[in-house]
């Protein structure tokens, strides 16, 4: 049990130093939100359910109602964090952002 | 055993907010502000439950780690329709805007 939720923990530290890597290195705005987004909710899907699973290591009533409310913060960070990339995506495409090309100006 | 575990990935998560913050101050957009905020969000609602765990009070800070992740959503959702509606998103171009309309 304490193997799992470790491995969980480190693997979702792994994949916001990737994310955080990808912001701060990434050439354009674009790939940037591409790092931000996905390695974002990977991680912290990662990460609260190992909290979760630590957490139900003594069974009782309240253990398993704060589970159940992790659990929904999971759900909710699912959902949530590839809506807010999709509505900055739409914002920068709507505002013109330009994208990073080899030449200049092949793609207006 | 666990809890010097809890401890290292706390420790860890706060070097990480602390190299999303370069982004969110040197980005040259005002949404590349806005996606360094929304990783901050996200790293800081793991945060307070990691905080919780260490501090084995949990009903709690599960309540504050819930209302977080509302908050950040909410707040990444109006400051895109905000930066959609306004059309600019170019610090440098606002300055230099100003700049020639005052000289």
């Amino acid at each position: 049990m304490n193997w799992v939720v470790s491995l969980l923990l480190v693997s979702g530290v792994f994949f916001f130093a990737i994310g955080t890597i990808g912001i701060l290195r990434l050439p354009d705005f674009y790939s940037r939100l591409h790092a931000a987004g996905k390695c974002d909710t990977l991680a912290a899907t990662l990460a609260v359910s190992a909290i979760a699973l630590y957490n139900l290591h003594d069974l009782s009533f309240g253990s398993i109602l704060v589970s159940w409310k992790v659990f929904a913060i999971i759900f909710f960070i699912f959902m949530a964090s590839p809506t807010a990339t999709h509505a900055i995506t739409k914002a920068a495409l709507l505002v013109g952002v330009e994208p990073w090309l080899k030449k200049k100006g092949v793609r207006k | 055993m666990m809890s010097q575990v809890f401890l290292a990935v706390t420790l860890a998560l706060v070097m990480l907010i602390f190299l999303s913050l370069v982004r969110v101050l040197g980005g040259p957009t005002v949404l590349d502000r806005i996606v360094g905020v929304n990783m901050i969000g996200t790293k800081t609602t793991v945060l307070l439950l990691l905080i919780g765990l260490i501090y084995e009070a949990m009903p709690m800070f599960i309540d504050i780690a819930l209302a977080y992740a509302l908050l950040n959503f909410i707040a990444t959702i109006g400051a895109c329709k905000f930066f959609r509606r306004s059309k600019r998103v170019h610090l440098e171009d606002e300055l230099a805007i100003e700049k020639e309309t005052s000289a």
